[in-house]
């Protein structure tokens, strides 16, 4: 009898050696006689326990990690097969507190079923929501996404039912539905995660979208630097068959420009041209991808979709606080112990996922800064991990969500030179099209490094500068790259002297 | 490069906004774009040869120049700072062989709990690259070569 052991297939993953582990269970198998069947599923999102090698049993999923090649004969020496004990023996995962606590929803078949299966997708509850659309008129679908309360989680939190009656109510012989993959903020994966482990549920989010506003064409634009979401994208769709109908979608390559992460700059790339950001009005929901009208949303605003149809939009909206509804999956990165994916209604405060989840620095100092929502997020001191994660409460501190990622340094960190690299990205990655912030940027390099020189004099003339980029700028890389400058500036005021 | 420039018109004639899908497949094909095949792009998409050079030249992922041997690319962002990335990029700098070992920066790999994260030749990951693990792997790739 066949054994069935999932080894994930995720990019977090196999930076860990998962490939490798995965070939010295296929090779211990063979050389025992034994017949194993390795499933390359996503990841639970508990990125220390990886490579988490999960082994179906009698007693249900039976979970070891983090498992190396040396680890593999041992562990079937201890009869892993059966659930054997072993150190590395953590049990039914599901059962482990970082995710019991946890409420997934738009991630939660990540890591469990095998993301190149149509098959186990619908195994595991998925396509009810493209069932319920194809029964439903385009507008009653359009208000199921209004009524959900579902606000974009690219960053910007736009309600998505807007933008979609937007759509709906232009006429136009075409119209697309544009994802945006380019997941280029520091401190981000759940995008990743989610094309890498369950591709279906996006593809499902992007027709339902499709049935709404009356669009047969569907692009998924994704980073060059995500080549394992490309091909997990590519293989569920070629797998897909006739599950999409006249649907259609096609995978685009970006180039290593994070300012294309900016809608409108996505879209002069898909069209084959340099990533220059539009100017608005008009609307891309009225005039977007080849002047046609489009609707554009983040990987896991359209994944969020199939469960507010299947479901209905009072179970979702249902979750949440304030005019923040339904759940964010919040990304724990950079110095922290327990890194990884913590999905969880909007209100939890900011220290429950540093420390609760987190468990505080992975060097054993003190947190001094934490970073949210990117390269374009605040810098958050530790009189501010009380803020409760809400869309409105990071805004009335002159903070953003963002996209959910959450980078935490300790107290080694020097805020002078974060703030000098915030400045340095936005000059790199600018566009150009608006002088505030491609002239902007390289003077506040400028005067950053005349300031951390001695210059205390200059400060003034940032604050100036950034409030310049701020009001000036077309889009959102020059208008909130002052977000780190002046929060670095406002709370940790020591490291500029 | 005609040849390969030809198959790889044909494959994407019918695509509206195909440049970016033929710079990429030209690129895979010869590890970077050569400066003679902008003209040949640009008469085959009724593009200006300038639209096409700034299309190459803005993008970070294309080459003009065949690369090295191995293109080792160390995460320089955030959350890799936050956990040494500077201290390994300055290391890794040290590993530089011209046509051997290309070293450069590249902005989030989406690895970002388990850093400091590099890539090798565009498809290979490792996360937690300790500066001797980094130098086990730079002994790997001289074996391998």
């Amino acid at each position: 009898m066949s054994v069935t052991v999932y080894v994930p297939g995720d990019a977090a993953a196999l930076a860990l050696g998962a490939d490798k582990v995965a070939s010295a269970i296929a090779a211990e198998a063979a050389r025992r006689n034994e017949k194993v069947n390795i499933v390359r599923n996503g990841s639970r999102g508990l990125f220390w326990l990886e490579p988490l090698v999960e082994v179906v049993t009698a007693q249900g999923r039976i979970a070891y990690g983090p498992v190396t090649v040396a680890d593999v004969p041992k562990l079937f020496a201890a009869d892993f097969a059966q659930g054997g004990k072993h150190a590395l023996h953590l049990g039914d995962i599901e059962t482990h507190p970082y995710l019991v606590k946890q409420q997934r929803v738009s991630l939660r078949r990540v890591g469990i079923t095998d993301p190149r299966s149509l098959q186990d997708y619908l195994a595991h509850g998925g396509g009810k929501g493209l069932v319920a659309a194809r029964a439903m008129q385009p507008a009653a679908i359009v208000q199921a996404v209004t009524d959900s309360g579902l606000r974009g989680r690219g960053g910007a939190a736009f309600p998505t039912g807007i933008k979609w009656k937007t759509v709906l109510d232009t006429r136009a012989a075409q119209k697309y539905i544009v994802c945006n993959a380019d997941e280029g903020d520091s401190g981000t994966f759940s995008d990743r995660m989610l094309m890498e482990g369950d591709p279906y549920c996006l593809i499902e989010g992007m027709a339902i979208a499709g049935l709404a506003v009356g669009a047969n064409k569907g692009y998924i634009y994704v980073r060059s630097e995500y080549p394992h979401a490309i091909a997990a994208l590519d293989a569920a769709l070629e797998n897909a068959g006739e599950w999409l109908g006249d649907f259609n979608i096609e995978v685009r390559m970006g180039a290593g420009s994070y300012v294309c992460g900016e809608e409108t700059a996505m879209l002069e790339s898909i069209e084959g041209r340099r990533g220059i950001v539009r100017s608005k009005p008009p609307l891309p929901a009225i005039s977007g991808l080849f002047g046609q009208p489009t609707v554009i949303n983040n990987v896991i605003t359209f994944a969020s979709v199939p469960d507010i149809l299947a479901q209905g939009a009072a179970f979702y909206s249902g979750l949440g606080v304030g005019r923040s509804r339904g759940t964010l999956p919040f990304q724990l990165a950079g110095n922290i112990k327990f890194g990884g994916l913590v999905e969880v209604p909007f209100g939890a405060t900011l220290r429950e996922l540093l420390y609760d989840y987190g468990g505080g620095s992975r060097s054993g100092r003190p947190l001094r800064a934490v970073q949210v929502g990117g390269p374009l997020g605040a810098y958050l001191p530790a009189s501010q991990f009380d803020t409760v994660l809400d869309y409105e409460a990071f805004s009335s501190i002159g903070a953003a969500l963002g996209h959910g990622g959450i980078v935490a340094f300790d107290d080694t960190v020097d805020m002078a030179k974060q703030a000098r690299y915030a400045m340095q990205f936005c000059a790199n990655e600018s566009c150009g099209k608006c002088t505030p912030c491609r002239i902007g940027s390289t003077r506040g390099v400028e005067v950053i490094d005349r300031i951390r020189a001695g210059a205390s004099e200059q400060i003034p003339l940032l604050r100036s500068l950034c409030d310049t980029m701020t009001h000036g700028s077309m889009c959102a890389m020059g208008g909130m790259t002052p977000y780190p400058v002046l929060s670095a500036l406002e709370h940790f005021a020591e490291d500029f002297e | 490069m005609n040849a390969i420039l030809k198959t790889i018109f044909a494959k994407h004639q019918d695509r509206p906004g195909a440049l970016l899908p033929i710079l990429h497949d030209l690129q895979h094909a010869l590890g970077y774009v050569p400066d003679d095949a902008g003209p040949l792009i640009a008469k085959e998409l009724n593009l200006s040869r300038a639209e096409v050079h700034g299309v190459i030249t803005y993008y970070h992922h294309f080459r003009r120049t065949p690369p090295d041997r191995h293109v080792v690319q160390v995460c320089c962002a955030e959350a890799c700072q936050a956990n040494g990335s500077e201290a390994l990029a300055a290391h890794a700098a040290k590993h530089m062989r011209n046509g051997e070992v290309d070293v450069e920066p590249v902005y989030c790999l989406g690895l970002c709990s388990i850093g400091p994260n590099i890539q090798i030749d565009e498809t290979e990951l490792h996360a937690q690259v300790t500066l001797s693990k980094f130098d086990a792997l730079m002994q790997e790739l001289g074996d391998g070569k």
